[in-house]
């Protein structure tokens, strides 16, 4: 065994934009205020700054950011694909790059106008053949939809109802309603209205699918030593992985032995067998939830509960302050803001700070996931 | 746009404005022996390992020789949805409809998303959604979507 990561490297700031379905400003204005805000929450000047990581899909390249924000010269930079599937990937990323000496200060962020801009299924033109060609055509055209069936068979082979789909739902509602940074700060949500909302893609609802949201997220990844002469507490990066499992095919990804057993599992293989701590001492999660059905997905892939019992762990408050294992305790990509999880990675940050709007107390491990479904990533954090 | 040059296909849609697939060189034979009714699966022809989507080499035993093996047509209902708006126009008009994914009886792996349809060029929504039911028997059936493009459609054994 050679060099480790953990807990070599350390998050030292965060920083973001407001929320919103519509923000003014470019997203390369909204990357560099998020960005500079997180310089300023670590006390670091932007001039240190010589390592950047993005994912796509990303439009704001590095070289833009750079010389906007001041940057010195940059000697690591890295852009993760599979969109949501990148974001833990960033930060993991720059930690190896820091452990090894390859650069000091590294900038991860992410910024997006997907709540003004586009929806990206809607492109017909860039409609790749592979695998579009088998599943576009048939009007498989949404990620709502493509996740939707594997959601209908996953309630088909383990009793899931959507009664566990809202347990989700409204677990993120109810921490949103607790961040007044939260596109749903002032919007709760009630069984009746998700038993009654329209749907979307059957079995999913509107309630099951994550925000529409303009803004911008960063934070800044340091070597701990450093991090400890830092503006705020280090909050260290224990453990990191990538997971693209054997065969996977991405978000159709309907033809392996088992489409259920999605990158959740392998990125868990790798994130704890390099930890020094497991699931069942994890004091707060936060799992990426562009969808309702990835959160009992993904407690299953990560280790929280066995294979199928998933939707069962949501029940009883599970998921809430106090509960088992509290969840996307600043509202998630379902009720704070969907900018494909970035927001996950700097809530985790405020909670081993011990400043999160929805404070789990004496929250000292966090497991922070990227998007399941797609080619993942995930960290575990630590105080 | 494809490495083939077989269909640009950029925006390519039907005459009620549904997509067409756009396929590429490993995609293409599937579509080909579609256009002759046939239901065909790329299966090594080293280790006999059928395998979906097509590509270029075996992933049991990296045999780059492979041949397409014509199968029964008949499957299983996997999964399914029922897509609502908002969509592209051309299924929005069709909303809701149905989308499923059938795994083939003769190949329990390979697994097809399609429609499930009342006859092989009826509507997307010619199936009451509340019809459909997971392990339910299907079985192919083969519509022109555009010049020279033939879709695998569904239709239930026991309607």
């Amino acid at each position: 065994m050679g060099a480790t990561l953990k807990d070599a490297t350390a998050i030292a700031g965060i920083g973001q934009t407001p929320f919103a379905k519509r923000l003014p400003e470019s997203e390369k204005a909204l990357a560099c205020r998020a960005i500079l805000a997180a310089l300023d929450d670590a006390g670091i000047a932007p001039s240190e700054v010589d390592a950047f990581a993005s994912y796509t899909m990303e439009e704001t390249d590095e070289v833009e950011v750079a010389k906007a924000i001041g940057a010195g010269d940059v000697t690591f930079f890295s852009k993760v694909g599979y969109g949501g599937g990148g974001s833990c990937a960033t930060v993991a990323h720059l930690a190896a790059a820091i452990a090894t000496g390859q650069a000091s200060v590294g900038v991860a962020w992410r910024s997006r106008k997907r709540g003004s801009g586009p929806r990206p299924w809607t492109n017909t033109r860039a409609q790749l053949p592979t695998p579009a060609q088998w599943t576009r055509p048939y009007g498989l055209l949404r990620p709502a939809d493509e996740i939707g069936l594997l959601a209908r068979r996953y309630m088909h082979e383990y009793g899931a109802t959507r009664d566990h789909f809202f347990n989700v739902a409204l677990a993120c509602r109810n921490r949103a309603n607790q961040n007044p940074a939260a596109m749903m700060y002032e919007r709760p949500l009630t069984r009746e209205m998700y038993m009654t909302a329209r749907w979307i893609s059957e079995p999913l609802c509107l309630f099951d699918n994550c925000l529409e949201t303009d803004g911008a997220l960063a934070c800044v990844i340091v070597s701990a030593e450093r991090a400890r002469d830092c503006r705020r507490p280090p909050v260290y990066i224990h453990s990191v992985a990538q997971g693209l499992p054997a065969q996977h095919h991405g978000m159709v990804n309907y033809w392996n032995d088992d489409p259920l057993t999605g990158p959740a599992w392998t990125a868990a293989r790798q994130l704890w067998k390099t930890a020094d701590f497991g699931a069942q001492d994890v004091d707060v999660a936060q799992i990426y939830d562009a969808f309702t059905p990835l959160i009992p997905l993904s407690l299953e892939g990560y280790g929280f509960c066995t294979r199928g019992e998933g939707a069962a762990f949501t029940e009883g408050g599970a998921l809430e302050i106090g509960g088992r294992l509290p969840l996307n305790t600043g509202g998630g990509g379902l009720s704070e803001a969907y900018v494909h999880g970035f927001n996950l990675i700097t809530e985790g940050v405020r909670q081993l700070r011990g400043t999160s709007t929805a404070q789990v107390p004496d929250a000292a491990t966090c497991l922070v996931t990227a998007g399941e479904g797609v080619p993942t990533s995930a960290l575990l954090l630590r105080s | 746009m494809t490495q083939s040059g077989i269909r640009d296909g950029s925006g390519d849609t039907e005459e009620h404005g549904l997509l067409v697939p756009v396929f590429d060189d490993d995609g293409a034979p599937f579509f080909a022996y579609a256009a002759r009714g046939e239901l065909r699966v790329q299966t090594c022809a080293g280790c006999a390992e059928p395998r979906f989507p097509p590509r270029p080499c075996c992933p049991h035993c990296q045999s780059f020789e492979s041949e397409w093996i014509r199968t029964s047509g008949r499957g299983r209902i996997w999964s399914y949805v029922v897509p609502h708006p908002p969509l592209l126009p051309a299924y929005a008009a069709q909303a809701p409809y149905n989308v499923i994914l059938v795994e083939l009886v003769d190949a329990p792996r390979i697994r097809l998303v399609g429609n499930l349809v009342a006859a092989a060029d009826a509507a997307l929504d010619s199936v009451d959604p509340a019809r459909i039911r997971i392990n339910a028997p299907v079985r192919a059936v083969f519509h022109q979507a555009a010049d020279g493009v033939v879709v695998v459609r569904w239709v239930l054994e026991r309607p």
